[in-house]
């Protein structure tokens, strides 16, 4: 027990003694200040040999696949960036300053973390990229939630966030960041481009039942896709549910559509998450099914090569949107699909596509701009017209940093010719009819000097 | 064990040593790559949390399987705060620490009837349960998967009396920002917390409150025979080391102003069980050390990938140097859960009082048998 004998001089002692260490760390206060201090911007590499940029993926959870493949595309893009390679997309992009020696003359370097599709892992792996990494610039997604808090991280950090694989209206919306860009389309313009078509292969009038993953994404693409169909074909919405973000098991949510009155499923789902109710779907029968005098159908608004794999048999003619394909006949798609095979022994998915632009667009940026400071950098991203990487020409529009550009509408393919060749292509939706105002999804973008 | 050699002066010695530790951390922790203030920030946040746990686990004998819960109410309160007042973090914090403590001796309260394994249960149920509230069903509080962030919509009412700046004001301290001092600013803010809450918690295990919280775990029974009535002490120590978990979750969001609803989810809660079980169950120091270790894997061995681990083999004759590569890779970038399980399993078998049961043996062999066991 406390011996009170000892305790006089005791608390006046404990005082004293944080206030002595207090004084024994003073020193360590200055040590950290002078290597940083004096700057212009955060992690300014002009006095470096290299610049690094931070890639964080997600290597665990729902949507593993997806950033794997990102990485890869990362990977490969910092090889190009570098002069190795065949250079990939640097031979068709225009308007193009890269020089194939670096970005302004230094060499990149990356640092890799894992987002485990988490805010908060994505948060602190972003932090340690730029506290500790001392990244100029981060890309990475998959998962809205994750590059909106990223994003935030961004502004606030002052580092530049390229978004990879994020499809939510909220990303370039509400949530938008002046530090925050995205090249990867979203569901607005999922639901602009697929709602024509499903009119055309499915008429009107149908009774929807929604699968929605329970997250910033899925209630945007449920949202978008209900107006979009809504306007175009008349088609209403039974039901909406919410699913739980890898929940792996649906069959508890899939039962109740068979008696809902619905002929139509839509899946706002994506990656392992869509592989698993898409095949429960199916294995339940519900594309044998006749409701309403109705064959009944399953969309999947967000589609994606890896999905489809994934999926199997699932997905032979199933519609839905993508933002590019390897199968696209273009140069610039060819290009990239030609040394991303050389490199790995299959194909790009789109998120692989997204990342690699991106890396692209920002390294050209920064080349246009003359500078690492991300105030001159995203005055040169925004409203910076370009093309020749896959979709047309394109515009990373100023005033909500999204790209747009021609969005696919794809199908399951009946009768693959490869492994890989899992997509057919049935619609290029022209960019203008995927583009809307600034103002739909009212957001601020917020300072350029943080 | 040997409590003879526990005197108010090694108390004094250990906090004094505890202090030093930790506000040297951006020194010492320079060779280990750790000395950045996100993972300082973590290793401070996170020992309070588990010494908070530890209070509870350590002392009374009641394994809480839904701790996180409270690091997700703090949180989330300390959030709003800002949101709807100011971004200053003292007023944010306190209503984050009352609002914890006030859910602690709601959750308390009920789950405190039943002892063992069926108050685990009854804690990692409602803790799962508030997480799925704040997953989905709390959405318009909450921000579901996104997670509860700033706007600059917020009405903050107190800031904007003062200024009207463009942007997302930083959250401060009267003025100083979090982020000041290339953010060690904010690992000192945390750390004066992580010290306090250490001090706080010596007091509690050497007082007679911290006896009676021994003797329940020792023997509740026989204590209700005495004729005590054991409950009002239980629950004492339940809301304080709730209130403990919601002041790391205040301080999560004062560095970063960020609510998300993971923080509340059961591997959250485990996490905080294996920090403490890692450390030591019980010692005051141990649970910090635990917290330390498991944040150092998760950020550090995370991040090392194969070209790394080539890198550092590359000394050796390729074929050895590209075998042990591939053969270390598995254990660090996502692999750092197979590591951390290995680790942890070695301790629980090999040194079930965990690290510092492992420091009380060396210290045994370098010094002889009279520095045995002093309960630190």
């Amino acid at each position: 027990m406390t011996n009170q004998k000892n305790g006089i001089s005791r608390r006046s002692f404990l005082k004293g003694s944080v206030a002595a260490g207090a004084a024994l760390s003073a020193p360590a206060l200055w040590v950290q200040g002078a290597y940083a201090g004096g700057h212009g911007f955060r992690n300014d590499p002009t006095n470096k040999a290299t610049v690094t940029l931070g890639f964080n993926v997600p290597q665990t959870g729902a949507y593993a696949d997806e950033g794997a493949d990102e990485l890869r595309a990362f990977k490969l893009a910092v090889k190009h960036l570098n002069g190795e390679g065949d250079g990939g997309m640097m031979q068709t992009m225009k308007p193009m300053n890269l020089k194939g020696n670096g970005i302004l003359g230094k060499k990149v370097d990356f640092v890799t973390g894992d987002t485990q599709t988490k805010s908060d892992a994505a948060r602190a792996s972003a932090k340690r990229m730029i506290e500790k990494d001392g990244v100029i610039m981060f890309s990475g997604g998959s998962s809205s939630g994750v590059a909106i808090a990223v994003q935030a991280l961004a502004q606030e950090m002052g580092t530049i966030f390229m978004a990879g694989l994020t499809h939510s209206n909220d990303t370039t919306g509400k949530d938008r960041r002046r530090y925050g860009f995205r090249h990867f389309f979203n569901a607005h313009m999922s639901g602009a481009a697929l709602a024509p078509v499903l009119q055309a292969e499915y008429g009107d009038e149908r009774q929807v039942y929604h699968l929605t993953a329970d997250y910033t994404w899925g209630w945007s693409q449920e949202e978008s896709i209900q107006k979009a169909t809504a306007a175009q074909a008349n088609w209403k919405t039974v039901n909406a549910v919410r699913t739980p973000l890898g929940a792996g098991d649906f069959s508890q949510y899939i039962t109740p559509v068979l008696n809902s009155g619905a002929d139509t499923l839509v899946l706002n789902h994506y990656g392992k998450d869509m592989v698993n109710s898409l095949t429960q779907a199916v294995q339940f029968g519900l594309l044998d099914k006749q409701v309403n005098g109705k064959d009944f159908q399953v969309v999947v608004p967000l589609f994606s090569r890896l999905m489809a794999q994934g999926a199997g048999e699932s997905i032979k003619g199933i519609i839905g949107s993508t933002g590019w394909n390897w199968s696209l006949q273009d140069a610039g798609s060819q290009a990239f699909t030609k040394s991303f095979g050389q490199e790995y022994g299959f194909p790009p998915s789109q998120a692989a596509h997204t990342c690699y632009c991106q890396t692209l667009l920002y390294a050209d940026a920064v080349e246009r701009a003359g500078t690492f400071d991300p105030v001159q950098v995203i005055k040169a991203l925004e409203d910076h017209e370009f093309e020749g990487m896959g979709n047309g020409p394109s515009l990373y529009r100023g005033a909500d940093h999204q790209v747009f550009k021609n969005v696919l509408v794809v199908r399951g393919n009946q009768n693959p010719s490869s492994q890989f060749d899992l997509l057919s292509v049935v619609d290029i939706v022209d960019r203008e009819q995927v583009t809307y105002s600034p103002d739909l999804y009212a957001g601020d973008l917020g300072p350029y000097k943080v | 064990m040997a409590k003879s050699t526990i005197t108010p002066r090694s108390d004094l010695i250990l906090f004094l040593g505890f202090t030093a530790v930790v506000l040297l951390m951006p020194l010492w922790l320079q060779p280990f790559g750790a000395a950045y203030p996100d993972l300082m920030q973590k290793f401070a946040i996170f020992g309070l949390f588990a010494i908070g746990f530890n209070i509870l686990f350590g002392q009374t004998g009641y394994l809480s399987f839904g701790h996180a819960a409270f690091i997700g109410v703090g949180s989330y309160a300390t959030v709003w705060v800002f949101k709807l007042m100011t971004m200053n973090v003292i007023p944010a914090m306190i209503f984050g620490v009352l609002v914890s403590g006030v859910f602690a001796l709601v959750i308390g309260f009920v789950c405190l009837r039943r002892t063992g394994i069926y108050f685990s249960i009854l804690t990692l149920a409602l803790a799962q349960m508030s997480y799925n509230l704040a997953y989905s069903v709390l959405t318009p509080i909450t921000n579901g998967e996104t997670g509860l962030q700033l706007t600059t919509k917020d009405p903050r009412f107190l800031d904007t009396a003062m200024e009207a700046g463009s942007g997302i004001p930083p959250t401060n301290v009267f003025g100083i920002e979090m982020s000041a001092w290339d953010g060690l600013f904010g690992f000192y803010f945390c750390a004066v917390f992580l010290i306090l809450g250490f001090y706080i918690s010596i007091r509690i295990t050497r007082s007679s409150f911290g006896s009676m919280l021994r003797g329940i775990k020792t023997n509740q029974t026989r204590m209700m025979y005495t004729g005590l009535n054991t409950k009002p002490y239980k629950l004492a120590a339940f809301v304080i080391s709730g209130m403990y978990a919601g002041l790391a979750g205040s301080l999560m969001a004062a560095v970063d102003p960020l609510a998300g609803a993971e923080r509340m989810q059961w591997t959250a809660s485990g996490e905080v069980v294996l920090m403490t079980i890692l450390g030591g169950i019980g010692t005051l120091v141990g649970p910090v050390i635990g917290a330390a270790v498991i944040k150092y894997a998760e950020n550090i061995f995370s991040a090392i990938d194969k070209s790394v681990l080539v890198e550092l083999f590359s000394f050796m004759p390729d074929v050895i140097g590209s075998g042990l590569a591939a053969v270390t890779s598995l254990f660090v970038g996502k692999g750092w859960h197979l590591t951390l399980g290995i680790l942890f399993m070695l301790v629980v078998i090999y040194l079930p009082g965990g690290i510092m049961e492992g420091i009380e043996r060396i210290k045994r062999r370098l010094f002889g048998k009279d520095h045995a066991s002093n309960d630190a």
